[in-house]
């Protein structure tokens, strides 16, 4: 009896708190790169349309799939898209919508020296261990003028799994066969040289704490920390700033497959900076709600057009208009 | 439970009396509960486990390579890391908190004085890890790495000290990171040996004085010895901290899974991979942190149950003088 009567309350309670909810709420979950302009877009897209409430957890790709595959999440975002198998295994289908794209800057701290040239050859070698002072010939010959020290090279990388770390490793892989043999491009792999700092600010730290230190992180990481970036030699031979413009130049020059999930591993326009990547955001292919297919259709169009001028102001690149294109028609074929 | 209990009441059982027996049955249950927890979260890290057990086995343990990207997971190194920086933390802190606890426990200062420092070293328990951890960029990092660029060159041809101290000097090192991990544990070994020492029995204290021992040899002969079960307690809680700390490890350790001799190379630890690697991690590299995860709980499950055979044996031949 008191049972029934306590199940009953809980019942009402329920109601009462659905009945006050209007909005509708999306949850979503992943990626700690793309972060802070999901999080933006959800704000900003509550003040255009308030009946709509997204949630997005930075948790990190990995788990976002995880999480995306047991169907707790409306939708997921990974800098390393899905794989064929992790799609095989979600039962309703996946689209991957690349939802912006981000440079990434090797970062070093050199007292004096505000404009560093890595050729290919160098940058490969510092991450390999092979070049382990600052005035190795294999830098200085490209940096005449620039009073390099003698000061032993500290390499800092990341010590958790990140998408950030996945597109580093794949591209020092497509232009290092060495590199491609010795350590290999994924999320978290075993450095042959180094201190592992804890997410884009333990590698941000490594760099301020020590001269002579050099590792990677996100442009925008970079541009708001005031780190120095060294100018990289892209395929094409030229030295190349990470910049809104040049990291929108590589993506240009992309080719999307029908899946949408290509990384420019090594991207062969003139002016092109040498490492960007998409990040995605993970959809199913149907939705039983609607209301919530709907609501997230509308929550997703938003971040691929408006949104996209966040993107610039918060170290993203904002996407080129023919892959906005190609993602507005993926959504399309979300039912 | 409160429902069920107040229903067998109103059933009329009469003996059950609804104060001592009920706050049985809850002590009951909460007991239970608490054996039941740990049970279930050993029960499930081995599940989850499983895939790496039985794909690896014990070479898991003795494998010293942790590659994610190959699918080679031997966590040797981590299993060292872990070791290392806690016996190091513990070289450090054990004499120091055994000299504060009997600092505290004698009358050298005024009561008050001795209130408060035992209070501050106490408060050391109160910081959060990652504020340790900070504090350990800021203030241990730079000095570990002036120390190291002087012992590189100073211990250059000793031998075993230029393995130890081998260059390059890190910042993000094994010293660093034991140096506060010692610092984090002190408190532990302050407060329950200075536990031990102040329930050393006054007239043991007096019976030394009175056959005309020094202060000094009081100490050293009565007192320490016979508060040594608190001590071995102290010791081996700290150790059990020192093996799972996390945060303050992970941002000063320099989580490298290359095996190094030197201590001014960065390494990592069992808790500080869990903590690093967890969140991205797939497929058979999930169920090897699991293992991973396994063999720390059995590791300061291994130290805590040494610590109580040490703590009955040492306190069965200190019996006598109680």
């Amino acid at each position: 009896m008191k049972l029934l009567s306590l199940l009953s309350v809980g019942a009402v309670s329920t109601s009462i708190l659905a009945g006050s909810a209007t909005a509708q709420q999306l949850s979503g979950a992943g990626a700690s790169f793309p972060a802070p302009l999901y999080q933006r877009w959800a704000a900003e897209y509550n003040k255009v349309n308030p009946s709509v409430q997204v949630n997005y957890q930075s948790v990190g790709s990995g788990a976002g799939v995880k999480q995306f595959t047991q169907g707790t999440v409306d939708f997921a975002a990974s800098d390393a898209a899905m794989s064929d198998e992790e799609i095989a295994k979600v039962k309703n289908g996946v689209v991957m919508i690349p939802a912006t794209a981000g440079s990434i800057v090797i970062a070093y701290n050199l007292p004096g020296v505000t404009d560093l040239k890595l050729s290919r050859d160098a940058y490969a070698g510092i991450f390999l261990g092979k070049v382990s002072k600052w005035n190795d010939p294999i830098i200085t010959k490209d940096n005449p003028g620039v009073n390099l020290p003698n000061l032993p090279i500290n390499v800092a990388y990341r010590s958790d799994g990140s998408g950030t770390t996945f597109v580093f490793t794949k591209h020092l892989s497509a232009i290092s066969k060495e590199f491609a043999d010795t350590v290999g491009g994924d999320k978290s792999v075993q450095w042959p040289v180094g201190v592992g700092g804890k997410g884009n600010e333990g590698v941000t730290a490594l760099i301020k704490q020590s001269p002579g230190t050099v590792g990677y992180v996100e442009y925008g990481y970079a541009v708001n920390n005031g780190l120095a970036t060294a100018q990289l030699q892209n395929k094409a031979g030229n030295f190349i700033k990470a910049s809104d413009e040049s990291g929108a130049a590589t993506l240009a020059s992309v080719e999307l497959p029908e899946n949408l999930r290509i990384w420019p591993e090594d991207p062969a326009g003139a002016q092109d900076y040498p490492i960007a990547t998409f990040t995605w955001l993970l959809l199913y292919k149907q939705y039983a709600d609607a209301a919530k297919l709907k609501a997230l259709k509308e929550f997703v169009t938003y971040g691929l057009t408006d949104g996209q001028k966040f993107a610039g102001e918060l170290g993203y690149i904002p996407l080129p208009a023919p892959v906005v294109a190609k993602a507005k028609a993926a959504l399309e074929s979300v039912k | 439970m409160a429902d069920q209990t107040a229903g067998i009441e109103q059933g009329g059982i009469k003996a059950f009396r609804k104060g001592p027996d009920l706050f049985r049955v809850l002590c009951w249950v909460a007991s239970a509960a608490t054996v039941a927890t740990l049970a279930w979260i050993i029960v499930e890290i081995t599940h989850q486990s499983w895939p790496a057990i039985r794909e690896s086995g014990l070479g898991f343990l003795f494998g010293d390579k942790w590659i994610p990207n190959r699918g080679i997971f031997g966590v040797l190194p981590f299993l060292i890391g872990t070791a290392v920086s806690s016996l190091i933390a513990l070289l450090f802190a054990l004499p120091l908190g055994l000299a504060i606890a009997i600092f505290l426990s004698e009358d050298f200062l005024p009561l008050p004085i001795r209130q408060a420092i035992r209070f501050t070293v106490e408060m050391l328990a109160a910081i959060p890890s990652v504020v340790y951890g900070l504090w350990g960029i800021a203030v241990v990092i730079p000095l570990v790495q002036i120390f190291g660029s002087w012992a590189v060159v100073a211990f250059e041809n000793i031998p075993v000290l230029n393995t130890l101290f081998a260059p390059p000097a890190y910042g993000n090192s094994m010293l660093t990171a034991s140096l506060v991990l010692a610092l984090m544990i002190l408190p532990t070994i302050t407060a329950i040996s200075r536990t031990a020492l102040v329930a050393v029995p006054g007239t043991l204290r007096e019976g030394a004085y009175a056959l005309g021992a020094t202060r000094w040899e009081a100490i050293l002969g009565v007192i320490v010895p016979t508060a040594a079960p608190g001590i071995v307690a102290a010791t081996i809680l700290a150790l059990g901290r020192a093996m799972g700390e996390t945060m303050a490890i992970a941002m000063l350790i320099g989580n490298s899974s290359r095996l190094t001799s030197s201590l001014l190379a960065p390494a990592g630890t069992l808790a500080g991979l869990l903590a690093n690697q967890f969140g991205e991690a797939e497929g058979m590299q999930v169920s090897s942190l699991m293992y991973a995860a396994l063999l720390l709980v059995a590791m300061t499950l291994l130290v805590n149950m040494a610590g109580e055979f040490v703590l009955r044996y040492t306190q069965k031949r200190t019996a006598g003088i109680r």
